[in-house]
């Protein structure tokens, strides 16, 4: 119990220094971009003006504590002002929201399940001939910038080969239905930023996955297990697997913030217009309300995912609970 | 055994001193050159170097004079191609190698200094300290790092400076934290003990006492964080987030994504800053694992071993 009230407090703080992250930059940068940002937004809604004002500090003449206040009030009610197309920021992230979090959920679903199977597979068979490929071989793709392994597929599959589209998520002149045409349409869209996404984490997957069983298999209780002559799948499985992915878990969850980063480049890469794209056209258009925003969002995805991740983490391993 | 020992104790220390220094970096060299990534990855970086240092010896175009037809696929006179303005590619991703790497090696080094220190003095200081650092450490380790980046050089004025101490604020805490549970192993051991008894500085006992003992460790953590910070870097500038008139590998994506190269048939203007991006990044990533392996003997290959058990 003390563990989960540890945990939760460390998530309340983290929640607490992203907002102030985001509260104190317009205030102490140089050049005071907001200023100049605030200074297009004339005869919009008093009510989101006055929020704008009061999350970069232009114009507010009152004690900083009670802005601050006010600002962290407003983010918990959704208040987070205009875009720069004058839209509610947070009307703009939630219609850009699905796609992304299909994408990026589904994908890393993937990865995680391939890379922790090829991970337990290729430590159970160490040495052998899929241990001899895989891991070496993705272990260096992990490296590569998920930006280049897009641009490589688009480069193969988009322009040489042509069989699959360059950018966006659907079809110019697609109409949006539950059609099948219309499902299918979506997924060619996806297929390339998704393979990207996935080539890049499973290779981390194996690699630690690996190193953690073969740590595994030297314990004694696997060696009691090979005593009592249980099936060998049962040994691999419920005996090391099982002790091996937690740590792997753990990882799952502090993996996501970069899984989530590389989403950002995959869908610039690809135009897929996403809460990435929306990110990057937030830095162009300099619209620091949404930008802002769009880093609590991912902030608080990354929280979520450790939440789960540690929730798993306890149901698997009854050591966690206790201490 | 023994007396090798005692021969080597009663000769003049500074030639003994020598020998083991020549004796160990004999052995570095040999490790190296027995691991088969390690060897890869130090040929990798020993390339990069050599092109960040005398590219003019490489390319001969100025990689800025817009001169040449645009858009040229590649040929003897462009072996990459030309951009969307007409500059020779191949002299752009050579000239731009330097302050790639300048970026890398300077954001890993710092980072690596500040992740020392904060996991050490948590580690050894323990209690009320050790409590603040962690939480810092958690904090940074888990707010997204690409997002992160992306506010705060929005703030700032573009350019390599920028760059530096945005990837350097931003990576430090994976590396802190485990240089802490490291440092946490070595409390208790009597070194540090007897220089505590000696009356030591806090500030000394972890300069001079407990950091030198990690050396092993710091150098891993220099490779992973360069491996994470080549992408990094490339990443933002990609964005857009660089200063567009510095000459990086990430600056050259970004040009080539905006002028449509893929879509225009020009695909090397992309595909090789890219791909210099995950050489560079490969290199450092085996150096890094060799040594992994090298520490680690249970992770070495072990193909000979079953080969012989099975025979």
């Amino acid at each position: 119990m003390r563990y989960v009230t540890r945990r939760a407090g460390l998530f309340a703080i983290t929640l607490w220094a992203a907002l102030t992250v985001n509260f104190i930059i317009p205030r102490v940068m140089p050049g005071n971009e907001a200023t100049a940002v605030l200074a297009t937004f004339r005869g919009v809604n008093p009510a989101a003006l006055h929020a704008l004002q009061i999350e970069f500090g232009v114009n507010v003449h009152q004690n900083l504590l009670i802005t601050y206040l006010q600002y962290i009030a407003n983010c918990f009610t959704g208040q987070f002002g205009l875009t720069a197309q004058r839209v509610p920021v947070l009307t703009e992230i939630i219609s850009k929201l699905p796609w992304t979090l299909a994408l990026v959920g589904v994908t890393t679903v993937i990865a995680f399940v391939i890379g922790t199977m090829v991970g337990v597979v290729s430590a159970w068979r160490r040495g052998g001939r899929l241990d001899g490929i895989l891991p070496p071989m993705l272990f260096i793709v992990a490296t590569f910038p998920v930006f280049f392994v897009g641009l490589l597929l688009l480069f193969v599959f988009a322009v040489w080969l042509n069989w699959l589209p360059l950018s966006s998520n659907y079809s110019i002149g697609a109409e949006p239905s539950l059609s099948l045409s219309f499902i299918g349409d979506v997924l060619t869209h996806a297929l390339l930023p998704g393979l990207s996404l996935v080539i890049v984490t499973a290779g981390l997957w194996i690699y630690s996955m690996r190193n953690n069983m073969i740590t595994t298999l030297a314990e004694d209780y696997v060696k009691m297990g090979r005593a009592k002559g249980l099936r060998s799948w049962r040994i691999m499985l419920d005996y090391a697997a099982r002790n091996a992915i937690l740590p792997n878990l753990t990882g799952f969850a502090m993996q996501l913030g970069y899984v989530l980063g590389g989403s950002i480049l995959v869908e610039y890469t690809f135009s897929y217009p996403g809460l990435g794209y929306l990110f990057y056209t937030s830095t162009t258009d300099h619209d620091l309300p949404l930008m802002q925003a769009l880093f609590l969002v991912y902030t608080l995805a990354v929280l979520v995912c450790v939440l789960l991740a540690d929730l798993l983490t306890a149901g698997l391993d009854p050591r966690t609970r206790e201490a | 055994m023994s007396t090798a020992a005692i021969t080597s104790e009663a000769g003049p220390l500074p030639p003994a001193g020598a020998a083991a220094h020549g004796a160990a970096l004999g052995r570095f060299t040999q490790a190296i050159l027995r691991n088969r990534k390690a060897t890869a990855g130090t040929l990798i970086l020993l390339i990069v170097v050599f092109v960040a240092v005398f590219p003019g010896l490489i390319a001969r175009d100025d990689p800025q004079a817009a001169i040449y037809g645009q858009d040229l696929g590649p040929s003897t006179q462009h072996l990459l191609g030309t951009t969307l303005l007409g500059q020779d590619v191949f002299a752009q991703l050579i000239w731009g190698t330097r302050l790639t790497l300048i970026v890398t090696v300077v954001v890993s080094a710092i980072a690596t200094l500040i992740s020392m220190i904060i996991g050490v003095t948590a580690a050894y200081v323990g209690g009320l300290t050790d409590r603040a650092l962690s939480l810092l450490t958690d904090i940074f380790l888990i707010l997204p790092t690409l997002p992160l980046l992306i506010v705060l050089a929005s703030y700032l004025p573009p350019g390599s400076v920028t760059m530096i101490v945005v990837l350097t604020l931003t990576s430090w805490a994976f590396q802190a934290r485990q240089l802490r549970s490291q440092g946490l192993s070595l409390r208790a051991r009597d070194f540090l003990a007897a220089a505590r008894v000696r009356g030591e500085r806090t500030s000394y006992i972890i300069l001079v006492e407990i950091i030198p003992t990690m050396t092993s460790l710091i150098v891993a953590s220099f490779l992973g964080l360069s491996v994470f910070v080549v992408g990094f870097a490339a990443g933002l500038q990609f964005l857009g987030l660089g200063n567009s008139t510095e000459l990086t590998w990430g600056t050259m994506l970004y040009y080539a994504q905006q002028g449509g190269a893929l879509e225009a048939g020009n695909a090397w203007w992309a595909l090789a800053p890219g791909a210099a991006v995950a050489f560079m990044g490969a290199g450092f990533a085996l150096v890094n694992y060799a040594f992994d392996e090298i520490g680690n003997p249970a992770l070495r290959p072990v193909r000979k071993r079953r080969a012989r058990t099975t025979a």
